[in-house]
């Protein structure tokens, strides 16, 4: 039975439950909807929900708890002498889970009955060729123990779903019951159907924890497994990038963050001068008129993805900038290689955020109180004089914080980088060099083939913890700063 | 008072008055010049946004528009029946078991008769003649055979793709010059293509195949199309509409209506505002290391993309629908509360309908959001896979491998072929065309419903 199968029927004991419950209420108070406590409809949606809920939420938990626990527990069953040279568990539990899926499949197929598929002193190599046979994959030769594990996955699994189902089943079945017989004209099915809601609305809205949670200890235990592989001297204070998937690499994040903080250097002095000059023309000067057309031209650069910015960096802005600092190029300097460098992808960076940095330093100049103008002006500071004088010093702390919020999407950006920094990862302060960022090396450890029990891989989750850290604080430091700023005039 | 009194009487003997409005002196012209140098600082500013907008809106359209035509070479090929058919009893089976190279002498024969009735004059050999084709000339032949069998044994009109240099040189990216160390062609070959161009035969045509049709590999960029990631952004968004806008609405509703002050409020509100900085690349290694390698949902499906979508979105939409709430006065719900509606009540039935037209319009700028999010597909291996199947049917749309328009853009911009660069901003050109039309609707709505209180 699929889940899609096993949902519907939950759904159709709420419906039948809804109406169920509903007349049992008008009987209950002879017909005459007046006499009861609710509206009919509550004892309705009371039924119902107690019905689904309980059922959805064992529902989801079990299929979250299910393959660990049953993966643990066939790991455990795995000989330490049956783990090759060079292997792990996970790399032998992926095997078993494999051929578990491919008996399953000949089982569908009819390539094989059940008790074949069950036999645990079947032949071998008979059964590799009739699970190839009929057309599954498979990588390793199987050998004794992971037949044996992969049998017992499976009778787990398939025993662990048909208990999940019944037990669902009888959960709504009961839930539904229950609801019904309290179901009566006394019975204050709104309050109770109002602190179920509420407690959904709680529920949903601690997603954003869990969120966070999730991130965070996703990139933890994976970064704690690094730790263990690598050390973590030479990943925080080393000198030197090199993976080598043969090991005895240096990865070391330093020469990442130095190109992902360069880089974003560039982007900023591009987007600060613009974006805060453009904020300051938009509030301060220009008409309502120019306002209304400029401002929303300027954010649609905000709303362009990214993947158009680092294709315009690679295809367009990059051979545009070789044109003119490479080899034979407009300036004659032959400073520049390779389209791909710090400056081409700074550049662009910059153009990205220039509407970030006006928009926010526009909505902060707007909240510097009119009076504060009004008496510069009247003492006669030209326009310009107030601007500079009164209104930024003003504004300066709450522009920092925008300034720190573009920074921190600088440093986070993905795609621009990607596609146009390069990937040498180096100290160097030549902005015609091809450099390499944090959020590259992800990208490149973590795609492709990937081996999570390698250093190589694993060290893609510290980069991450790292990055996630380092926004994280200046977001939180950048907010502080705007809220403490906004306190100051309100 | 005195005082003031008293300075000018002494004043004029001193000095004669030196300002005036109508003669500014150096210190005035100075600070005049300081104020109108400032403001065009401004305008320099706005000046420099706008016209990087502009070069890169003019940028996409002339590199992009490119992919929507393509050159093809129009044929007349003889299906002959003992090639494609040799039982003669048009059983659809027998007509499959012919491979795509059974095809290649029909099409050869084809350009051979085509180049004697045009009278061309060509030292071309016949097989240097037809390497002008595209590589997926013989599969478009034998699936237009497949499709219809009972052309066999007649001369049907036939438009075939042409290969992507070809192509390039009918679009002026390829000359006589820049091929000068390219193996795919030579000098002899464009000379036969002006040949077939000037009689007629070899033309640029809208190409539907770019917009509806998959991916193909990195040999043939001419039949490369963006149709099928296009249906994988689609179940993306399904997803992420289904999730993002339940939980995000309910989520504020809490947070708006109904959330006491206390700890546990403060820190969802810190979360979400935290989460909507939080780099997408990060949910792309949440994505990797909780939906494929703990809970093993298949890689590459666009269930999981969806997934990953929904939690970076999610903020978006809470933020928005808030607002929305909050516009809403209280006066509507102390009106609710005031004819005996339960809290619940005057929010379910008055202040969320009114709320609507505000929380769709941030729930299609989130979803527009989303559309154009690449890096953390990157992670759950959306790249590096050609979309060359629709999926079949709605479960395997879910589930199956299948790229997505941003992700399928990045593939193409990797490629070695520059045939794949205008394609990948013909993609762009596609994407920004679905951003655009969200975002307008999203104006609309908001214009058209929303009300001041």
């Amino acid at each position: 039975m699929a889940l899609s199968w096993l949902l519907l029927i939950l759904l159709a004991f709420a419906v039948i439950g809804y109406f169920a419950g509903r007349s049992r209420a008008l009987a209950s108070a002879g017909g005459d909807a007046r006499d009861l406590h609710s509206l009919p409809s509550y004892y309705g949606y009371n039924v119902a929900l107690t019905a689904l809920v309980p059922a959805l939420g064992i529902l989801v938990v079990w299929l979250l708890a299910q393959p660990m626990i049953v993966n643990s527990t066939v790991a455990g069953m795995i000989p330490d002498h049956a783990i090759p040279e060079g292997a792990d568990r996970g790399l032998i539990m992926s095997e078993v889970r494999r051929v578990s899926n491919g008996l399953a499949g000949a089982v569908a197929t009819g390539a094989l009955s059940e008790a074949q598929a069950g036999n645990a002193d079947a032949d071998i190599a008979e059964l590799t060729q009739t699970l190839k046979d009929s057309g599954q994959v498979l990588t390793q030769e199987i050998t004794k123990p992971i037949l044996v594990a992969a049998q017992k996955y499976r009778s787990m699994t398939s025993t662990g779903t048909i208990a999940m189902q019944v037990i669902v089943v009888i959960v709504a079945l009961f839930g539904a019951a229950f609801a019904y017989i309290r179901t009566h004209k006394e019975f204050r099915a709104r309050n109770v159907v109002e602190q179920g809601v509420l407690a959904l609305l709680l529920l949903a809205a601690s997603i954003a924890i869990l969120t966070t949670v999730g991130i965070v200890l996703s990139m933890f235990f994976e970064t704690l497994n690094f730790f263990q592989l690598h050390s973590w001297k030479d990943f925080f204070f080393g000198s030197t990038w090199a993976p080598n998937f043969r090991g005895g690499s240096e990865l070391s994040i330093l020469p990442l963050l130095w190109g992902t903080l360069y880089i974003s250097v560039i982007a900023l002095l591009v987007a600060v001068p613009i974006g805060l000059f453009a904020a300051i023309y938009l509030s301060e000067y220009a008409s309502g008129a120019t306002r209304s057309i400029a401002k929303p031209l300027l954010e649609i650069l905000a709303g362009i993805p990214t993947i158009v910015y680092g294709l315009f960096a690679l295809l367009t802005v990059g051979p545009a900038l070789v044109s003119m600092f490479g080899e034979g190029g407009a300036l004659g300097v032959g400073w520049m290689a390779s389209s791909n460098a710090v400056l081409t992808a700074g550049l662009v960076m910059g153009i990205m955020l220039i509407p970030f940095v006006s928009s926010l330093s526009d909505d902060i100049i707007n909240a510097v109180p009119q009076s504060m103008r009004d008496g510069s002006l009247g003492l006669g500071a030209t326009h310009s004089e107030t601007v500079r004088q009164v209104v930024l010093p003003a504004a300066l702390p709450g522009i920092v914080g925008a300034i720190l919020l573009a920074a921190s999407r600088a440093i986070g950006e993905t795609m621009i980088v990607v596609m146009a920094a390069g990937a040498i990862a180096k100290f160097s302060g030549n902005p015609f060099e091809a450099m390499t960022t944090i959020t590259t090396r992800i990208v490149s450890q973590l795609t492709g083939d990937t081996d999570f029990a390698s250093p190589e891989t694993l060290v893609a989750f510290a980069l991450g913890l790292t990055l996630f850290i380092i926004t994280l604080g200046l977001n939180i430091f950048a907010l502080y700063i705007v809220r403490k700023y906004r306190e100051q005039y309100e | 008072m005195t005082d003031i009194s008293q300075t000018p009487a002494a004043a004029p003997a001193a000095k004669p008055k030196k300002g005036s409005l109508f003669e500014q002196d150096a210190r005035t012209k100075k600070r005049n010049a300081a104020e109108s140098r400032f403001k065009m600082y401004g305008i320099a500013a706005i000046g420099i946004g706008l016209l990087m907008l502009i070069v890169l809106v003019t940028n996409i359209v002339t590199a992009g528009t490119g992919a929507f035509q393509q050159t093809f070479l129009e044929l007349n090929v003889e299906l002959k029946e003992d090639k494609l058919d040799k039982k003669g009893n048009r059983n659809i089976e027998d007509i499959k078991k012919v491979s795509t190279f059974g095809y290649a002498p029909l099409i050869a024969s084809a350009i051979e008769t085509e180049v004697q009735e045009l009278g061309i004059q060509t030292d071309l050999s016949p097989k240097e003649m037809g390497k002008i084709l595209s590589k997926a000339a013989q599969a478009e032949l034998r699936n237009y055979v497949i499709a219809n069998p009972d052309e066999i044994g007649k001369t049907v009109s036939f438009r075939f793709l042409v290969n992507s240099r070809v192509d390039g040189y009918m679009k002026g990216r390829v000359t006589r010059e820049s091929i000068a160390n390219d193996k795919s062609i030579t000098v002899a070959q464009l000379d036969f293509v002006d040949q077939l161009r000037d009689a007629g035969v070899l033309y640029k045509a809208f190409n539907p195949d770019f917009i509806f049709g998959s991916d193909a590999s990195d040999q043939r960029p001419e039949a490369a199309g963006i149709g099928v990631s296009m249906l994988g952004s689609l179940f993306m968004m399904f997803v992420v509409l289904a999730l993002a806008l339940p939980i995000g609405v309910a989520a504020s509703i809490y947070l708006e209506e109904f959330a006491p002050q206390n700890r546990l409020t403060d820190i969802i509100e810190v979360n979400i505002s935290n989460l909507a900085a939080v780099p997408s690349i990060v949910f792309g290694i949440l994505g990797l290391a909780v939906f494929i390698n703990y809970m093993h949902l298949p890689t590459s499906a666009p269930l999981v993309g969806g997934l990953v979508l929904t939690l970076m979105t999610l903020p978006t939409i809470i933020i928005s629908t808030r607002a929305s709430l909050k516009a809403v006065p209280p006066s509507i719900r102390d009106a609710a509360l005031g004819v005996g509606a339960s809290k619940m009540q005057a929010v379910f039935h008055h202040v969320l309908p009114l709320a609507a037209p505000g929380i769709l319009t941030g729930t299609i700028i989130g979803l527009a959001q989303a559309l154009g999010e690449t890096a953390p597909l990157l992670l759950i291996g959306m790249v590096g896979f050609i979309a060359s199947n629709p999926p079949d049917g709605l479960v395997a749309g879910f589930l199956s491998p299948n790229s997505a328009m941003p992700a399928q853009i990045y593939e193409w911009s990797k490629r070695a072929d520059p045939a794949f660069y205008e394609r990948a901003w013909g993609g762009i050109i596609i994407l920004l065309i679905f951003l655009v039309t969200m975002n307008t609707i999203a104006v609309i709505l908001r214009r058209r419903f929303e009300r001041r209180w």
